[in-house]
């Protein structure tokens, strides 16, 4: 497209009002930085395309971190690294969206090159921008896996040797191996033809996103005076005269001629073909509901967490009272957190039962514990709510809870258990002492999804018993209303 | 005859407010003295002012003639909204 007149690309915000301070005209980069340069490329070619209403740019950790301060599109900050996962999500979740993942050498070839080598190894449909200075800008120019043998940085003060840094990663030669990539060329921001090259190369990189062609990466070498040392116009010098003497400009895989392979079909399954591979076969069970029983206000909306040793069923008891919320109406989220021992080690688990919409399943403040051992009390008592409960595994905890402000039930429940003769189901009598406390779903409904959930059948009876040994318990506690120590038994 | 009818059937009337020579405009208060620009201009029209603007640098200004609206020196400036350049139209 010809234009008369050259300015401001309209994808850029008008007035930066993202960015601190007063100064909301001109960028935070340094002065005769790449970026900049770039970022301009990008809009205008967003100008032209006309995509800037459909684009998502994803900024990475680096100076172009504040890249949402300037273009006017959908804007994503992602973790170190991570730009091309969250492209990749982003691009599959709105498959008509432009997703531009712009990183720099320490993000892309640093700590992300794992992430990128695997979305261009998918052949994500999105677009790559690398902007590669040699050297770790942002955090005051140490070495990065591009800088340059014998290049002096703060961290490689003789310069980058081979024998303690090796060599400097080239993504283009790396990435153009792999199959599935369109289009990977290398550029540079340095004297005007370079300038005019980055900018075609820039714009076909985003036209292969448009046309559904696939994987597009665009390496730009760019300056950075300030990491550097040097003056903005030494800095053009240096990227013409050792920089692409290093890293080799030009097209390296460019398959963009070749018809458009299917990329990413998209794999719908209906609530059937769910239901057939996780195995819950009967339709009319599962549409088996139980009605809520009125619940005192305090024990509503509960945020409860779950914990003590692995193996003592603390993720299935959580699973249990979800499922129950589940099937008595409620919403319900369960989040599980594992250690690395299956046994042996500390599990927990977080469970959301509300009555309205649950925005996120993690519980940051609790309203009720279930502390199966110490260790548990010890981690998670001080992060219970004031009035709220805790219920505390007397068996196995040997002192008090600390704080006076919350309301605690001590359950014997692994002496329970074992009185039945198996110490596995402490679990389930902390459900019955719970359920007894709060009455938040029915004992019906307990029972129901504790038969439907147990697989072996010889301890649906023993589930039944200890349930109801935990309700008893609760019950005549209540009703001595003492709050008697249980001796520990170890 | 046949292309002096064609003109005249074609004129648009907003066409005259459309018509600039080729000039380029630096907003002095958003330059940062990188200097790049003064290295790619070929016809050599730019030049650093003496006054320092806010940023505290010495904004790069058009001497005011000579600019063919090659825009190169858009391209190599690394801010956003600090070149505008107007291209040369054709008169005729």
């Amino acid at each position: 497209m010809i234009k008369d007149i050259l300015q401001k690309p309209e994808s850029f915000y008008k007035e930066f009002y993202r960015k601190s301070g007063s100064n909301k005209l001109t960028t935070h980069y340094c002065p005769g930085c790449g970026h900049g340069v770039i970022h301009k490329l990008i809009a205008e070619a967003m100008d032209d395309f006309g995509i800037s209403n459909k684009s998502v740019v994803i900024s990475p950790v680096g100076c172009s971190v504040f890249a949402y301060y300037y273009f006017d599109c959908g804007n994503i900050q992602a973790p170190h690294g991570r730009a091309p996962a969250v492209a990749t999500g982003v691009k599959r979740a709105i498959p008509g969206s432009i997703v531009i993942s712009y990183q720099g050498d320490g993000d892309l070839a640093g700590i992300g090159g794992n992430e990128i080598l695997h979305a261009a190894n998918r052949g994500e449909n999105i677009s790559v921008f690398f902007v590669n200075n040699a050297i770790y800008g942002m955090t005051g120019s140490q070495m990065a896996p591009t800088t340059l043998i014998g290049q002096k940085t703060t961290t490689t003060p003789y310069g980058r040797s081979i024998q303690n840094e090796g060599y400097p990663i080239k993504v283009c030669e790396l990435l153009a191996t792999l199959e599935a990539p369109v289009y990977i060329e290398r550029v540079a921001i340095s004297d005007t033809k370079n300038v005019m090259k980055a900018r075609k190369a820039i714009r076909k990189a985003l036209q292969n996103q448009v046309e559904n062609k696939g994987f597009s990466l665009v390496e730009i070498l760019s300056p950075c005076p300030t990491g550097w040392g040097v003056k903005p116009t030494e800095a053009k010098k240096w990227i013409e005269e050792v920089l692409s003497k290093n890293f080799h400009l030009g097209i390296f895989k460019d398959k963009t001629s070749e018809p458009v392979a299917l990329l990413n079909e998209a794999k719908k399954f209906d609530p059937e073909e769910i239901k057939k591979i996780i195995g819950e076969k009967n339709q009319n069970e599962q549409d088996t509901k139980f009605s809520k029983p009125d619940v005192k206000p305090k024990y509503q909306n509960p945020r409860i967490k779950i914990s003590g040793f692995g193996g003592q069923g603390i993720l299935f008891l959580g699973q249990l009272l979800s499922k129950c919320a589940m099937i008595s109406d409620y919403y319900t989220t369960w989040l599980p957190s594992y250690g690395p021992e299956m046994r042996g080690g500390t599990a927990n688990c977080q469970v959301n039962i509300s009555n309205k919409r649950i925005g996120s399943p993690l519980v940051t403040e609790t309203d009720v514990l279930i502390a199966m051992n110490l260790p548990s009390l010890d981690k998670f008592e001080n992060d219970v709510k004031k009035d709220g409960l805790i219920l505390v595994n007397s068996s196995l905890i040997g002192r008090n809870v600390r704080r006076g402000d919350v309301e605690v039930l001590y359950v014997p429940a692994t002496r329970i258990a074992d009185e039945i003769g198996n110490t596995k189901v402490a679990n389930i009598v902390m459900l019955g002492a719970y359920i007894a406390q709060t009455k938040i779903v029915s004992n019906d409904c307990v029972l129901y999804t504790t038969n439907h959930s147990v697989k072996k059948k010889e301890f649906l009876k023993v589930n039944e018993e200890v349930f109801r040994r935990g309700m008893e318990y609760v019950i005549s506690y209540k009703r001595k209303s003492n709050k008697e120590f249980d001796t520990v038994i170890f | 005859m046949n292309s002096m009818n064609l003109a005249l059937v074609n004129e648009d009337p907003e066409q005259k407010k459309r018509k600039h020579s080729a000039r380029v405009e630096i907003e002095g208060e958003l330059c940062k003295e990188c200097l790049l620009c003064i290295e790619a201009c070929a016809p050599d029209v730019l030049k650093v002012s003496q006054k320092l603007n806010k940023l505290g640098y010495h904004a790069v200004e058009y001497i005011g003639e000579g600019c063919t609206g090659c825009g190169v020196c858009f391209y190599v400036c690394p801010e956003p909204g600090t070149i505008k350049v107007y291209k040369r139209i054709n008169e005729s």
